[in-house]
């Protein structure tokens, strides 16, 4: 399938440069890599509301805080991996058992890092983030989606993590993208399995959905943006409804989206889930497509996973019937 | 003497009598310390009783603060970074009248707003949370920025242990703070040279200290941390200096005020038993009452 393409990252920078000339209250603080997350744009225009603490990313969480309780809404911006991690204690304190209006961008996010490798890649930053009692955790797919949960952002009251990607990516939705916190959207029904995307691996999804189609497989898509809070009320539809889930995310499997769909899931109505995402390893470097395809996350191997989720539900149905 | 202005530009002296004014508060809050202590059954008291003038003098002089609105927009920020000075900070509140006296009972009990580490979350005083090393100078910071921002007269103030500023977070808040020239900042390291439950020599050495803050910017103010008057005096000449942020090494005693406790690490925390309990009061008591013709305060 040939996909339009645009760069998540200038989609960030583009996007916080418009919430610039909106709210007058918001800062972006960077933290060494302005050119590379894109805050050029807004630093450009706003240089007075641009901070720049330099490769310091604890302070960084501090000075935001800082300046948030004096009634600013700063961004902190970066590449996930320091975003999250590397000022854990300091977000986990300061921004969420305070609830303080801290937004922290972890750009980068996931192993689609431009070849730069397991240093510089990030798939456990949902996991930190989203087991911070107060912390709101959202991860998006395209330009669109990106646009959407930033404007979202500057309305969002209390600690606010927000994944974004890097590079020149496949464009899903469009201008009228709408974004609702804690809701997740059908992009197309099914009644065989369901895929569950939170994330830039929403492409592989809707390719996978195709593949399973020609083989006579209603596959449905759903996307989650908010991983924290999540939809419950969807995946327990979805769950008594249809009976079998693939989740997706460029993450890993563990403690990421899937677990936090999983946790809905045994609560109300366990069925078969299949996950795809990082299966508890580190990537390396290498271009974005062989990552996709060796850590097993394009299409062909949604529509396995889809297979399989399929096969136990339908294992488990004989048994009981 | 020395001639000081208040925070709002009035003119004062630091005198005898004043001095003996809030060493006699100082009494009382270790007296509330220690009744703290002694009920509850623990609690930090080494590290409390070290801070007892710094925070009598900026709660009772230099903080501009409203008794009545702990949310005053623009009141003077405190943050203790060493958050387990906790019993130290509840008893000058119940002191300066922002929190009644007996609620310090409660201290670490469920449902209390006295929390082990002092929170925010609980107690509107409070300015944030801490207790996790390390962080509270950053979020000074940060409000100092956003002070200047605002153009306001707002001062930014942050007590660090001398321990705490072995943490990395510390000195990258150092460097920052001085890039953007944080005058209306004041740090004061709490330097007992007493951490956990060892002596400081134990650890990565931090000499030579004034030149590590001096490198990094920072106008530096030794200072004996139990004698008000330098306190007074130094906390002026922060205020005199421009474009860079100012800290102070305040030089105190650990356990400062019980004599058993004094520079002894054992009693970073502990329990203090009855006849330990009664040996600390009448000690207060004796300076209490060598003090009585300075009760009246205010």
């Amino acid at each position: 399938m040939e996909w339009e393409k645009a760069s998540l990252r200038v989609a960030l920078g583009k996007t916080l440069l418009e919430l610039g000339g909106k709210v007058p209250n918001m800062l972006v603080i960077n933290a060494d890599l302005r050119s590379s997350v894109q805050t050029t744009f807004f630093m450009n225009e706003y240089p007075e509301r641009t901070i720049e603490v330099g490769i310091a990313e604890q302070n960084m969480i501090g000075v935001a805080t800082g300046l948030a309780m004096m009634g600013y809404i700063p961004f902190t911006v970066t590449f996930a991996r320091f975003a999250s991690k590397r000022a854990a204690d300091q977000i986990s304190l300061c921004v969420d058992y305070c609830q303080t209006n801290v937004r922290i961008i972890g750009a980068y996010a996931g192993i689609f890092t431009g070849a730069q490798g397991a240093t510089q890649q990030m798939i456990s930053d949902t996991a930190a983030m989203r087991s911070m009692p107060n912390m709101t955790v959202i991860d998006t797919a395209d330009v669109h989606e990106i646009r959407a949960v930033l404007h979202y952002a500057v309305e969002h009251i209390g600690p606010l993590y927000i994944r974004i990607g890097r590079d020149s990516w496949p464009v899903v939705f469009d201008e009228s993208y709408k974004f609702e916190l804690g809701k997740g959207v059908w992009l197309r029904e099914g009644s065989d399995v369901v895929l569950m995307n939170s994330g830039v691996l929403l492409p592989y999804a809707i390719e996978a959905a195709e593949l399973l189609q020609q083989e006579g497989i209603d596959a449905g898509i759903v996307n989650m943006p908010s991983v924290k809070p999540i939809d419950e009320a969807l995946i327990n539809d979805v769950a008594r409804n249809v009976g079998a889930i693939v989740t997706l995310e460029n993450h890993n499997v563990q403690g990421g989206f899937g677990s936090a769909v999983a946790e809905v899931l045994v609560k109300n109505h366990p069925v078969p889930v299949e996950f795809i995402g990082l299966q508890n390893v580190y990537a390396e470097s290498a271009p974005n497509d062989d990552l996709s395809e060796k850590y097993q996350l394009t299409a062909p191997w949604v529509a396995a996973a889809a297979r399989r989720a399929i096969e136990r539900r339908n294992k488990h149905r004989s048994r009981r019937t | 003497m020395t001639q000081i202005t208040d925070r709002n530009g009035k003119p004062y002296e630091v005198d005898q009598k004043e001095v003996r004014q809030l060493e006699y508060i100082c009494e009382l809050v270790r007296q509330d310390i220690l009744n703290t202590l002694y009920r509850v059954g623990r609690g930090h008291s080494g590290p409390s009783l070290s801070l007892v003038e710094l925070l009598v003098t900026l709660y009772f002089r230099e903080l501009r603060l409203d008794p009545t609105n702990p949310k005053w927009l623009d009141r003077d920020r405190f943050i203790l970074s060493k958050g387990h000075g906790a019993v130290g900070l509840y008893s000058v509140f119940a002191e300066r009248g922002l929190i009644p006296k007996e609620e310090l009972d409660t201290f670490e009990s469920l449902g209390t707003r006295l929390q082990g580490s002092v929170d925010s979350v609980w107690l509107p005083w409070v300015e944030l949370t801490t207790g996790s090393l390390g962080q509270g100078l950053s979020v000074s910071l940060g409000i100092a920025m956003g002070a200047k921002r605002q153009g306001k007269d707002i001062r930014s103030y942050c007590i660090m242990g001398d321990g705490e500023t072995q943490e990395g977070n510390v000195w990258e808040a150092a460097m920052c703070a001085a890039k953007y020239k944080q005058d209306n900042l004041l740090a004061i390291v709490d330097w007992n040279g007493l951490q956990g439950g060892v002596r400081q020599e134990v650890m990565p050495s931090m000499e030579p200290y004034r030149a590590k803050w001096e490198a990094f910017g920072w106008h530096v103010l030794d200072v004996p941390g139990h004698d008000i008057a330098a306190l007074l005096t130094a906390y002026h000449q922060a205020r005199q200096v421009k474009d860079k942020p100012t800290i102070i090494v305040a030089h105190t005693v650990k356990g400062k005020g019980v004599s058993y406790m004094e520079n002894k690490v054992e009693w970073h925390g502990g329990n203090v038993t009855r006849p330990l309990y009664e040996q600390a009061m009448s000690e207060i008591n004796a300076r209490l009452d060598a003090l009585s013709d300075y009760a009246e305060v205010q």
